[in-house]
């Protein structure tokens, strides 16, 4: 399950953006173990390689959603890859987001970019059980109007807010322009009682995190994904430390307790 | 049995006396149960090691002198056959291969992908001559290649099948610490048999011990003598006096504090400005694992290997992330690999991930010193009125 990758078929492809790519998996044989939304999977381009990707979707018949910026060597051939092709999957990998810390509290999910995708599975996990938290909040930042995922699922996030921020707006854009952070304003949550859930950019989530924390929101309940390099994802290669953390194995969901001061040394 | 440290025990007080003939016969004895010796031999000066086909092949007579930067091998006025410390290898050599194939993978003409894991069915090691701080370095890479979630199975087959033989250490080089570090020059834990070579007017003979049954099986079939108060005391006080005798120390302050505290000091800009970020140190470290991915295909396109080799934190590929390096200057990577070595190793894997071996020191082209830049940290720390 961890060590050799199990065959996957590509069963859709949607299109999220101009360079940007949602392809729904189904195993071909054997089913990797269950994901939990913020985990992540390795994803083999065949004779290509392999790059950590967060689950985007996880579907009741063990089947994965995936979204893939074709920016690189393996991105660039899983984002090329039609129905019917087979790629590699190893997994489940790292922490999740942890709803259930979060019980009670008021939910604040901030996406900037291509962060919003470890974010949906969390976003349907929290919308299917309203109950268990406050009000949920969907913030999410994106370049341009262009460069919004998800475009038809985003109204129906509204429980009771969902706001969008773009950098630079194209003719006819009615939303916000700006940071994501702007939409803070807007959100109804009480900081004391909230959790957020936050996956961007590096500058991004730091931006953001400082802003939460200083309206309030206790910094180990700012869970942030973080990003390095990385090959085996079981820690035994290395190359994913953060100062004293593996990431594979103790990220990618970190607390924003933990991460501050690791986010704060210059190239650690 | 030899497998993971945490199994074995000292078979108390059933130690015995092996002379030199008794060293083959155990080298012999080991062969005959299918198992390919390793040890220390002399060759292209370098005491390296290699299989032995015989105990005759260590290198009888043969010392070594090191200095950072510097090592060569030195005729010895006695025939020690253990009077060596750490060579240019290390057990990771046989253990963790530069190069392992992990997979490979067929895509048939429907498009479909098999893969097959690769079996792993490695040679049965008996490794003669494991200084302390190797054994401890052994344990280490146990430690972070099978102690976690995730098992590296390849290592493990080859780990669990290797036979170890610890050899104290009577003959510390100028660059060893192991005292600093805890891992010697006594054998800890994790050794089948331990041997201590005593060289004194009584003759040339081996102060021989079990650590496991298989260790005291092996032991039990040897040409060997009951061991006495002579020998019992000779070799205590080789390795006491060794340990009054090492070349090199760490400050005696909480490493992994004092790396947690001055990740911003000065000290890793005058290091960054010697360092070549060669590798070198990460090369012959014997607890660095590091290693990244290859995918390779074959010209068909539809036949795929996925290899792993050894890889180093001072490449500039190492941290790539989203078009460049995380750590693109010298100073944060000589940083990461010192911090990594003495400080968040604790963190990730329970323990110092220095075992005072000296090879970093010996095989630098510089002549960089770990214990120097811990000692300069610790000043620098000091001056700032940091912790002690
Ligand atoms: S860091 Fe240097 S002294 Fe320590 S174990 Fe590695 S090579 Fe040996
Ligand atoms: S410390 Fe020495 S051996 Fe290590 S990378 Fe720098 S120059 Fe090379």
């Amino acid at each position: 399950m961890t060590a050799v990758p199990l065959p996957y078929r590509v069963v859709d492809t949607r299109p999220e953006t101009a360079d940007t790519v949602t392809i729904r998996l189904e195993p071909v044989h054997e089913t990797l173990p269950s994901f939990a939304p913020g985990q992540f999977a390795m994803v083999y381009a065949f004779g290509v390689g392999e790059i950590p990707v967060s689950v985007a979707g996880i579907l009741p018949d063990g089947g994965l959603l995936h979204t893939i910026r074709g920016v690189g060597a393996v991105s660039g051939a899983l984002y090329a890859l039609r129905p019917g092709a087979t790629v590699g999957m190893r997994g489940p990998f790292g922490t999740s987001w942890d709803l259930p810390l979060a019980a009670g509290d008021d939910l604040l999910v901030v996406a900037g970019g291509i962060g919003l995708a470890p974010l949906r599975p969390l976003v349907l996990a929290a919308l299917a059980a309203p109950q268990a938290h406050g009000r949920l909040n969907v913030l999410v930042g994106a370049r341009s109007p262009e460069d919004l995922l998800y475009r038809d699922e985003l109204d129906g996030w509204a429980r009771p807010y969902r706001g969008v921020a773009v950098d630079r707006p194209s003719a006819g854009w009615k939303g916000r322009v700006g940071v994501v952070t702007t939409l803070l304003d807007e959100a109804p949550f009480t900081p004391a009682e909230t959790t957020a859930f936050v996956c961007g950019p590096e500058v991004m989530i730091r931006a953001t995190a400082r802003e939460l924390l200083h309206r309030g929101v206790r910094p180990d309940r700012v869970l942030v994904s973080l990003e390095r390099n990385m090959r085996c994802a079981t820690a035994h290669c290395g190359h994913c430390q953060l100062g004293p953390l593996l990431l594979c194995r103790d990220g990618p969901v970190v607390g924003y307790d933990r991460a501050e001061p690791l986010l704060a040394v210059r190239e650690l | 049995m030899a497998t993971a440290p945490t199994t074995t025990r000292d078979l108390g007080s059933a130690d015995c006396v092996l002379d030199r003939e008794g060293l083959d016969a155990l080298v012999q004895a080991l062969r005959a149960r299918g198992r390919t010796v390793v040890g220390p031999t002399a060759r292209d000066g370098a005491i390296v090691l290699a299989e032995l086909e015989s105990a005759a092949e260590l290198p009888y007579g043969w010392g070594v002198e090191l200095e950072g930067g510097h090592y060569r091998v030195v005729r010895r006025e006695d025939e020690a056959a253990f009077a060596h410390s750490a060579g240019p290898q290390s057990w990771k050599n046989f253990l963790l291969p530069e190069r392992v194939r992990q997979w490979t993978a067929d895509r048939g003409p429907d498009g479909e992908m098999t893969v097959r894991a690769e079996r792993h069915d490695p040679a049965s090691y008996a490794f003669l001559g494991v200084r302390p701080c190797d054994l401890r370095a052994i344990a280490i890479q146990d430690q972070v290649l099978l102690g976690g979630r995730h098992r590296d199975d390849a290592y493990g087959a080859r780990r669990t099948g290797a036979f170890l033989i610890a050899v104290e250490c009577v003959e510390p080089g100028a660059t060893c610490f192991c005292v600093s570090m805890g891992t010697g020059p006594a054998a800890g834990p994790g050794y089948d048999i331990a041997l201590t070579e005593v060289l004194d007017d009584a003759g040339h003979r081996f102060l021989a011990r079990a650590g496991t049954p298989e260790g005291a099986e092996v032991l039990a079939g040897l040409p060997q003598r009951p061991a006495d108060a002579v020998t019992r005391t000779a070799a205590h006080e080789a390795v006491e006096a060794a340990a009054g005798r090492m070349g090199r120390t760490m400050p005696s302050v909480d490493l992994r504090a004092l790396l947690a505290d001055t990740l911003d000091a000065e000290r890793w800009n005058d290091v960054a400005a010697r360092c070549l970020t060669c590798g070198n140190c990460t090369m012959a470290c014997p607890t660095c694992f590091c290693t990244t991915t290859e995918d390779v295909t074959d010209l068909t396109g539809d036949h795929a290997e996925r290899w792993s080799r050894w890889d180093s934190c001072y490449d500039l590929d190492f941290s790539h992330l989203h078009g460049g390096p995380v750590r693109s200057s010298g100073r944060s990577r000589y940083r990461q690999w010192l911090t990594h070595k003495l400080g968040t190793w604790h963190d990730q894997f329970g323990s110092s991930g220095c075992v005072g071996c000296g090879r970093c020191i010996v095989w630098c082209p510089v002549a960089i010193d770990i214990t120097e830049e811990a000692h300069a940290l610790h000043q620098e720390a000091l001056s700032k009125g940091g912790p002690s």
